[in-house]
This record gives C-alpha cells, sequence and structure tokens, in this order.
C-alpha cells in the first residue's frame, strides 16, 4: 500500500469544504493561531538549541492546521486530551506562549511548574487533562469524560488527538470499541503524518485506520490536515453530531511530520522529495495565501498579523525567560489531592460562540501574556 | 483459612465489643455492597464500571440488584477491556464522577495497569488534576484460582506514588474503607480478599459509616509481641494468638499506602518484637517495607530481628496439597509467632 504520498489528500473522499460558517475575523483568529504556533515552536527550538531547554524537544511543524482547526469549534464547557504535536489547541483554549516556552524550560512559570517537561501538559483550568507518554492513553480517557457528559445528559464533547502510530495499541481499540458501543460524544482526531518516529505507514498497517470507525459503529471521515478550514468544517460536523446524542466520529488528517520526531532524529528515512512535496503543502502559508487569493484579505494585513505574532510570543519569551526555577522543595508537594476541584472552562474563540456570550475568546495577543 | 476461623477473627477484634444501636451483621462481602450502595444512594456521581457487574451482577456478586436500585448506566457492564474500564473512569473521575471500577479478578489489573500507574495516579502531581476513582480488587488465594485468580498484588501499586492503597479484614472496615476510598479524591486500590468474603461476618454500623484512610487498627492488644498483618493475615494472627494464648498484638494495617508510621512504630516500640505477616508474596511486598521502616526508626528498641510471614516468591500454583504449601498457614502463623516469642 501506497500511503506516504502526499497525492492522498488529494485522492477520492478527501472533502473539499464548502459555504465554512467562518466570519472575516474568524479567518483572521485562526490565521493567528497558525502563526503563533509556528512562531512559538520555532522559538522553542532556538531555546533547545541555545541549551536552556532540559532534555528533549518535540514540535508539530507541519501539523499546525489540525490542532488549531479542530479546537476551535469547541465551546468553553467542552474538554480535551491535547497530544504533543498540537501546540495550536493549548493556544486556541487559552494557555498563552510564555508557558508553553516556560514548561519547556522547567520553569515556575511552566503550566506545569517543572513537574513535567515539554508537551506533556494541559492546563485543567482551561478544560485539558494533559497527556502521558504512552500512547494512546488518552482515547480511554477522553472516552471517560464524554461518559460523565451523557450520564449527565450535557450537551458537551470531548475530542482528543493521536497519531497514525497510536492506532497500533490495542488501547486505541478498547476506546474506539467502548465509544462506539455507548455512543458517546466524542470527536477522535487521527493525525496520520506518515511516521510514527521512523516507521512509515506501510509498516504501521494495512487498512487505513480511518476506514476502521465503521467497524466501531461510527463515521470515520477523510481531511486534509494541512487545510485548516477543512479540519474545522470536519470538527465543527463531528462536535454538533455528538453534541446531539449522534455518537463519536473518527477523522483521519492527513499530513506530514515536517520535523523529526525529536529535535534529535535528523530525518534521514524520510525520501528527499517527500519532504520537498509536503514543504508546498506548508499549512500556514497555504492559509496566507488563501486569506489573500480567497478571503478578502490583503497581503499586508496577513503580514501585520505575523508581525504582531512574531511581536507577542518574543514578549512571551522573555516573560518565560524571567521566570525563575522551581523551587526544590517541590518535587516532592502534590502527590495527593488534598480535595476534588473541578477543571474549569477554555476559551472558545470562534465567533459562533464568543458573540453570542457564551465563549471566552479573547484575541490571542491581546492584553498581556499572563 | 477455614470459616470458623475467619470469623472467630473478624469478631474478635478489640473495637467490636457491644454492639450499638443501628448495627447490623454482615458478611465482609455484604459489607462492600452495602458501604457501595449507601455512596450510590449519598450521591449520585457515584456509579460501577465493570465486567458482567450488571445484570449478573459481578462474578462475587458484591453489585447484585444494583441494576434494578440504580439502573443500568450506573452499574455499567463494560467490554473486556481494562484499560478502557480505568481509563475511562480516569476520565470520569477528572470531570467529577466518582467511579469505582471492578477488576473482576485482582489479577487482571495488569491489563489496566498503564491507566492506573502513568495516567491515574500522576495526573495530580503532574497537572493538579484530581482523579477522586475507586479501583475494587479482589484478591488472594485459597480456593484453587491458579496462578491468575489468586494474586496479591497490592505491592506493584505501592511503587506508583499517587495511588492509595487499602486493604480490609473485617466487614465493619470493608464498608468504612469503602466508603472513605469513594469519597477520596485521589485514585485507591480497594483490595478486598475473596477468602474474607462470605467467611468473616461482624457488626457493620448501618447508614453513615467511614473509617479513615491511614489509620491502622489494633485488632488484639498485646505485650510480649506484634503481628502486624492486613487482610486474610489479620484472621490468621488472631487464631494464632487464641491457640497459643500469649500475649500477642496484632495490628491491621487497614492501609498500606500511605502506611500508618505511627501506628506500626508505637506497637513494635510497645512490644520489641514484631512479626510482619502477608498472603502476598516476600520480596519487596509490604512486609519488607514495614520492616524496613521499624528497623529505621526504632531500633533500639526491638528484643529480636523483625520476621516476615509471607508466601515464598512463587506463582500461587492450582493443586490443593501444592497451594497449601505456598500459602501461609495457621500452623506457619504459630510457629513463627513461637519463634520470635522464644527468641
Amino acid at each position: 500500500m501506497e500511503t506516504t504520498d502526499a497525492s492522498v489528500v488529494a485522492r477520492e473522499g478527501v472533502r473539499e469544504p464548502v459555504d465554512v460558517p467562518l466570519t472575516r475575523e474568524d479567518r483572521a483568529t485562526l490565521f493567528r493561531y497558525l502563526a503563533m504556533m509556528r512562531t512559538s515552536e520555532e522559538r522553542a527550538l532556538t531555546l533547545y538549541k541555545q541549551g536552556k531547554v532540559p532534555g528533549s524537544f518535540y514540535d508539530g511543524r507541519g501539523q499546525e492546521a489540525i490542532s488549531v482547526g479542530a479546537s476551535f469549534v469547541l465551546k468553553p464547557e467542552d474538554r480535551m486530551c491535547i497530544l504533543h504535536r498540537d501546540l495550536g489547541a493549548h493556544l486556541v483554549r487559552g494557555v498563552t506562549p510564555d508557558r508553553y516556552l516556560a514548561n519547556y524550560m522547567g520553569r515556575a512559570g511552566g503550566v506545569t511548574g517543572g513537574k513535567d517537561g515539554n508537551m506533556h501538559f494541559g492546563d485543567r483550568n482551561l478544560g485539558c487533562v494533559g497527556m502521558v507518554s504512552m500512547l494512546p492513553d488518552m482515547a480511554p480517557v477522553a472516552t471517560g469524560m464524554a461518559l460523565a457528559f451523557k450520564m449527565r445528559s450535557q450537551a458537551r464533547v470531548a475530542l482528543t488527538f493521536f497519531g497514525e502510530g497510536s492506532t497500533a495499541n490495542g488501547q486505541w481499540h478498547e476506546a474506539m470499541n467502548f465509544a462506539g458501543i455507548h455512543r458517546l460524544p466524542i470527536v477522535f482526531i487521527l493525525e496520520n503524518n506518515r511516521f510514527a518516529y521512523s516507521t512509515p505507514n506501510e509498516l504501521e498497517f494495512v487498512v487505513d485506520p480511518v476506514e476502521r470507525a465503521h467497524t466501531y459503529g461510527f463515521p470515520g471521515v477523510n481531511v486534509d490536515g494541512n487545510d485548516v478550514e477543512a479540519v474545522f468544517e470536519a470538527s465543527r460536523e463531528a462536535a454538533e453530531l455528538a453534541r446531539s446524542g449522534g455518537g463519536p466520529t473518527l477523522i483521519e488528517c492527513q499530513t506530514m511530520r515536517m520535523h523529526g520526531h525529536g529535535a534529535h532524529d535528523d530525518m534521514s528515512y524520510v525520501p528527499k522529495e517527500l519532504r520537498e512535496e509536503w514543504e508546498r503543502r506548508d499549512p500556514v502559508d497555504r492559509y496566507a495565501e488563501r486569506l489573500v487569493a480567497d478571503c478578502g484579505f490583503s497581503s499586508d494585513e496577513v503580514q501585520a498579523i505575523r508581525d504582531e505574532v512574531r511581536e507577542y510570543v518574543d514578549e512571551c519569551a522573555k516573560q518565560a525567560l524571567a521566570s525563575p526555577m522551581p523551587e526544590p522543595e517541590l518535587g516532592t508537594l502534590g502527590v495527593y489531592a488534598d480535595e476534588f476541584e473541578p477543571l474549569g472552562d477554555g476559551n472558545a474563540p470562534w465567533s459562533r460562540w464568543s458573540h453570542n456570550g457564551t465563549g471566552n475568546g479573547a484575541a490571542p495577543g491581546e492584553g498581556t501574556a499572563a | 483459612m477455614t470459616a470458623p476461623e475467619a470469623a472467630a477473627g473478624g469478631l474478635a477484634t478489640a473495637a467490636d465489643g457491644e454492639a450499638p444501636s443501628g448495627n447490623r451483621e454482615m458478611t465482609y462481602l455484604e459489607a462492600i455492597s452495602d458501604g457501595l450502595r449507601t455512596e450510590m444512594r449519598r450521591d449520585e456521581s457515584v456509579f460501577c464500571l465493570g465486567e458482567d457487574i450488571g445484570a449478573f451482577g459481578g462474578a462475587f456478586k458484591v453489585t447484585d440488584g444494583f441494576v434494578e436500585e440504580f439502573g443500568a448506566e450506573r452499574c455499567l457492564d463494560a467490554p473486556l477491556a481494562e484499560n478502557a474500564i480505568i481509563g475511562a473512569a480516569v476520565g470520569a473521575a477528572a470531570e467529577g464522577m466518582r467511579p469505582v471500577c471492578e477488576m473482576q479478578f485482582a489479577d487482571f489489573i495488569s491489563c489496566g495497569f498503564d491507566q492506573l500507574v502513568n495516567v491515574a495516579a500522576k495526573l495530580h502531581y503532574r497537572q493538579g488534576v484530581a482523579v477522586p476513582m475507586v479501583v475494587r480488587l479482589p484478591s488472594g488465594g485459597g480456593f484453587s484460582g491458579g496462578p491468575f485468580h489468586s494474586q496479591n498484588p497490592e505491592a506493584w501499586f505501592l511503587q506508583a506514588p499517587g495511588l492509595k492503597v487499602v486493604a480490609p479484614a473485617t466487614a465493619s472496615d470493608a464498608k468504612g474503607l469503602l466508603v472513605s476510598a469513594i469519597r477520596d479524591p485521589n485514585p485507591v486500590c480497594y483490595l478486598e480478599h475473596k477468602g474474607l468474603y462470605r467467611h468473616v461476618k461482624d457488626q457493620v454500623p448501618e447508614g453513615e459509616h467511614a473509617v479513615p484512610i491511614g489509620e491502622a487498627r489494633i485488632a488484639r492488644p498485646g505485650e510480649e509481641m506484634t503481628v502486624i498483618a492486613y487482610g486474610s493475615s489479620v484472621h490468621l494472627a488472631l487464631r494464632a494468638a487464641e491457640e497459643l494464648d500469649e500475649d500477642i498484638e496484632v495490628l491491621d494495617l487497614r492501609t498500606l499506602a500511605p502506611l500508618d508510621r505511627e501506628g506500626i512504630l508505637a506497637s513494635a516500640r510497645k512490644t520489641g518484637k514484631v512479626l510482619v505477616a502477608h498472603e502476598a508474596t516476600r520480596t519487596c511486598g509490604v512486609g519488607a517495607e514495614v520492616a524496613a521502616l521499624i528497623t529505621e526508626e526504632s531500633f533500639e528498641d526491638l528484643d529480636a530481628p523483625v520476621r516476615r510471614l509471607t508466601a515464598p516468591d512463587v506463582p500461587i500454583p492450582f493443586s490443593p496439597p501444592l497451594e497449601q504449601a505456598v500459602l501461609p498457614q495457621l500452623d506457619d502463623m504459630k510457629e513463627a509467632c513461637g519463634e520470635l516469642l522464644a527468641y
């Protein structure tokens, strides 16, 4: 089976979005988050190369459209389990880049305060349960959040991400099966970035994982993961289905991991042509071009957003670098909870929620980085 | 252990005495059901999740009648998928539900271990996310269950900081510790010894009854030596003390994580001789930890080395003579106590 070619995104069955319910401001916001993820990760990689990041470094370069597009559909009271190539989802929900950068550097101002590193974080106050390294452990966890919503008859949605590598693990089957049996309000976002570390698709599975969705009794949808509006639209439909009691959806986003598994990985196993092909499909540049070509933005407007984001991330990096290292005493604290505290709600910047008063959609870069 | 032994042990606790009004005699199994029912009536967020717990009422009938009272959704039959059971419980708990998972046998937690030790146990430390869930673990041997239906896996959990671990010996504690486990904001492993289910019977307070996690109980006061035990071994120790007619103290740990350090050290200092007894295997077991604690903290109070009575480091065999040779028996307990008393 040939699945490592970019042409898969153009094959039969891959949908083109039409009549996407996004305002002009929504589109500017989506682009702002794409740029913010790209810029923040570039900044983090620089900090890593400067020796300011202990341990290892992972990013989601080339996959920005997936986490931004999928998380953009959520309401404040919805919940997510966000994975390590999905910084955009954290940003959409309200994690500011300074807290992300500080987390990478093991600083007190990081989301975990130094307890955990790199992308192993989730802001409980923004409705996220943070990931662990074992994959896809968050699929059963998100399934459990959806179970809670269903038991309480709440019209809420759980959404989680995972790579195609995760679909080889038994826990993925356990989560899909459980969610299917109970028709739980959950959206599964599968990021097929062509490689599980170095292992290509053809050594991961015989049947495309999205086709398995039907065997669990719910729809599987294949989208261009480098098209933020395509991801948004598929996620919107899936979230609406879930919210109305229609059960789960599996969305496979075709994409390409443009950096190594981690910064230590030189990607020597990736054919040059494949990389070049996907470079031309860069999700940030593509959306910038579309805003100008199809959505009435001027090049200056788009460039202004990029500039504004760069300035903002620079400011965030300064704040992160100014954040102290954690007090060593913290290392032995917090093993047990003294009492239960509910998760907080995340930001919901999509105009559908923010304009009717249910969202908390402060635009990124506005105000100070907390 | 035979039924009369277990029952005698269960009733011979110092704390029992005259039953106050509102108590009812229950088996250990009935007390678990009663604790679960009480909490499910009190708090709508409490629900059960496990294999065959619904219409069938569970492999051991702990949830018998629950579907009729609480509905199938709150006593949810799960597919045969332990990681989904534990993982879904983590998610539901983070969202404010109070799931009580049933592993059909404690042994099967190995299939859900990843979610338990990597997700549930570490979430509060890493992210500040409280995970109020209980994992019920029918454990222990003595009935030819063989290597996969007889294990005592408690020590596995003690190496996973963030988990609490309880192991009641009496019906009263079975209810009270389950209630506390459900109300605790942390993941709690609740070890229920299958040999005690129908053999241990004692007075259990009806309605509200919570036994605090982290407090050991003096099951029998004594001056000459202490047997520190939990679960089924408490009854073995009580029976041995009666039959030997010696001044032996029996300390029932009740909670294995966090250990009642003060309770352990107070008894060790009082008697100066300690035997730690459990049905689980020996190496790096609870006994090793308790012995190390006593040696580190009250070495000078000891009149003898801390001794252990445990299963040897072997799987639990199937055939009755083999199983009896492996699991600590009453005679083994009496012999171990005798040796320590004579030291």
